[in-house]
């Protein structure tokens, strides 16, 4: 159920994976920082409270499932399943290290608890598509496991992306649930100047989808768009999130410098400072 | 065992479709397992889907002229414990979506079965387009997949049934073209071991072919027997995994190879064979296949005649190696 309480402990631990993720960055001294730490909130949600998973019994067949399309935030999806129980925090210092097992991008055969391994960009959605109407297959129109998959916005470059939502479409599942971290970074800038998406929400609704556009870092919106796909039943969800990239720690936000670099000793220190102060504000 | 290849071969040859081999089993296949499930880029009957199709609309997945899409979506359906088969043109699939079927399929490990068909110049008059010659090469050096070139229908069959059983990545390459049957449905076919379908006695030379190039080889092995000139002939139809003891006991005697397929001459089946013998058994070798270039249109015949992939081309080059090489 989720209230005010549950609200309370989300806000309690997101700060607390945002810095596991900075810690594990630093032990790699490797890695994403931006895209890692603007999507906690929503890990903190959907592992905290959406996803029908169980840490104990990772392979468990009737869970829901998460499809984690740009591998490349694997150090906030590690963080976050760590807390959850998946793993021991501890094991999060053998990021991106020689015989870890939390590989540089995610590979499923390492780590239980992941549903694929990703890292090219543009293919999660497809791998979401295919489960969900393996799905079908056996349980029907009026399953209730979902099947989730995040998108980076720098992502939607690619064609297969699209590929897969005309497919979607055209098929219609129910509980298909897309999230764009719609952050405006990639690579080489802002996602606007390297490549313009708007109008964004326009592009999914004429494919076919249910959308909607929330800011990706209030758990208040973040629940009640998630309950709004959950009921959309005659088309595939799009749920647009509005995030920060770097979310946390001013120095690291809004700047495509930070989409892929680690920080330094020094600057993790000042940010885990300035997260633990303002964790509850 | 006995091969019991088909009788009639050299006389009066049997013409039959390599497509229709692998649309015949996945339908048959399909009426044992559930599990089963097509997915098709806008090419159903074009590479014999239809067949299923019509049988199994359930479980039938058109998803238009999406090749990168298709391969990460079976992915998705292999994860929930499906077991698809995706089929295109070898060109578009695994061509176009060579890092999909890497990523998604294959290191991901998800049993999922690439059927491309329109492999070998002798897809005739679409032209260089549509004439995959790189597929092996772009097939073999992925981790986790094995790869098929079924010689002739009843094998296309049998490998399409074999891929079903491994339960792992397979890429299975069919031709476009009728191609004469060297088999019957009482063959002994395997697809995992290579097979001696010729040997005539104190042999010269070893001659390997894989996929529509093993009846040509055939033949050609018949012309030069002949001619008086002894070889052996072997159809190897898995090139990945490779049966090496087979082709290494194949060579210690003639000391001298050729290997024919409708692919590029580099990096494919006979540079498989390469790698194998230098690591092994140094002897002198010659890949018989398209010499770095595109096909272009025309009959499925002029072309195999054009790029020395037939049978009298085969022959002419066994000759010719053999004269050169004898002591």
């Amino acid at each position: 159920m989720y209230n005010d309480s549950k609200k309370r402990e989300f806000i309690k631990l997101a700060p607390e994976i945002r810095v596991l993720t900075l810690k594990s960055l630093l032990h790699a001294n490797s890695g994403h920082t931006a895209g890692s730490l603007g999507l906690v909130d929503i890990f903190t949600y959907l592992f905290f409270y959406a996803l029908k998973i169980d840490p104990k019994k990772p392979n468990r067949q009737d869970r829901d499932r998460f499809i984690l399309s740009n591998g490349h935030v694997a150090p906030a999806l590690y963080a976050t399943m760590a807390k959850r129980g998946f793993f021991p925090e501890e094991e999060l210092k053998t990021l991106r290290k020689f015989g870890s097992r939390l590989q540089g991008h995610p590979h499923r055969e390492f780590l239980p608890g992941l549903d694929t391994s990703s890292g090219p960009l543009g293919e999660g959605l497809s791998q979401a598509l295919g489960m969900a109407l393996a799905d079908r297959l056996d349980n029907g129109y009026k399953s209730q496991r979902y099947f989730y998959c995040v998108m980076g916005d720098g992502e939607l470059n690619e064609g297969q992306v699209w590929e897969a939502a005309l497919h979607a479409g055209k098929e219609k599942p129910h509980n298909l649930i897309a999230i764009v971290d719609r952050n405006d970074i990639q690579i080489d800038g802002y996602t606007h100047d390297v490549m313009p998406l708007e109008p964004l929400e326009d592009k999914w609704k004429a494919f076919g989808w249910h959308t909607q556009v929330i800011n990706g870092h209030d758990f208040d919106e973040i629940h009640s768009a998630i309950e709004e796909a959950k009921v959309v039943n005659n088309k595939p969800s799009c749920i647009i999130a509005l995030t920060v990239a770097g979310k946390g720690y001013p120095e690291f936000e809004r700047d495509p410098f930070w989409h892929g670099r680690p920080p330094s000793k020094e600057q993790v220190e000042k940010a885990i400072k300035y997260i633990e102060k303002h964790a509850y504000a | 065992m006995e091969l019991n290849l088909d009788n009639d071969f050299f006389e009066n040859p049997k013409m039959g479709s390599l497509r229709d081999g692998f649309g015949k089993a996945l339908l048959d296949l399909a009426r044992e397992y559930q599990d089963i499930v097509a997915v098709c880029a806008d090419l159903a009957e074009s590479t014999r889907m239809h067949w299923f199709k019509e049988e199994f609309e359930d479980r039938f997945f058109e998803v238009g002229i999406t090749e990168q899409h298709m391969a990460a979506f079976a992915s998705g359906l292999a994860s929930m414990g499906k077991r698809p088969f995706i089929s295109s043109y070898a060109m578009f699939s695994p061509g176009r979506n060579w890092e999909q079927i890497r990523t998604t399929i294959c290191y991901n490990n998800q049993p999922v079965v690439i059927v491309g068909s329109h492999a070998g110049v002798s897809v005739g008059k679409d032209g260089g387009t549509h004439q995959a010659l790189e597929d092996i090469a772009i097939t073999r050096v992925i981790p986790n997949l094995a790869v098929f070139a079924p010689a002739d229908e009843n094998e296309a069959y049998l490998a399409t049934k074999e891929a079903y059983k491994m339960n792992k990545p397979v890429y299975i390459r069919l031709a476009r073209e009728k191609t004469e049957l060297i088999s019957t449905q009482e063959s002994n076919l395997s697809i995992f071991d290579a097979q001696i379908l010729f040997e005539a006695e104190n042999p010269k030379l070893t001659i390997f072919a894989t996929g529509t190039s093993v009846p040509q080889a055939l033949r050609a092995s018949f012309l030069l027997e002949q001619k008086g000139l002894p070889v052996r002939m072997l159809k190897v139809s898995s090139i990945k995994p490779l049966d090496e003891e087979t082709i290494l006991n194949s060579v210690l005697d003639t000391r001298l190879a050729l290997s024919v397929e409708n692919h590029q001459a580099s990096a494919g089946f006979g540079s498989r064979l390469a790698e194998l013998f230098s690591e092994n058994y140094p002897i002198k070798m010659k890949i018989m296949g398209v010499k770095d270039s595109f096909g272009q249109s025309g009959d499925p015949d002029e072309l195999l005649e054009f790029y020395k992939l037939d049978a009298a081309s085969i022959a002419d080059e066994a000759e010719k190696i053999i004269k050169q090489n004898s002591i």
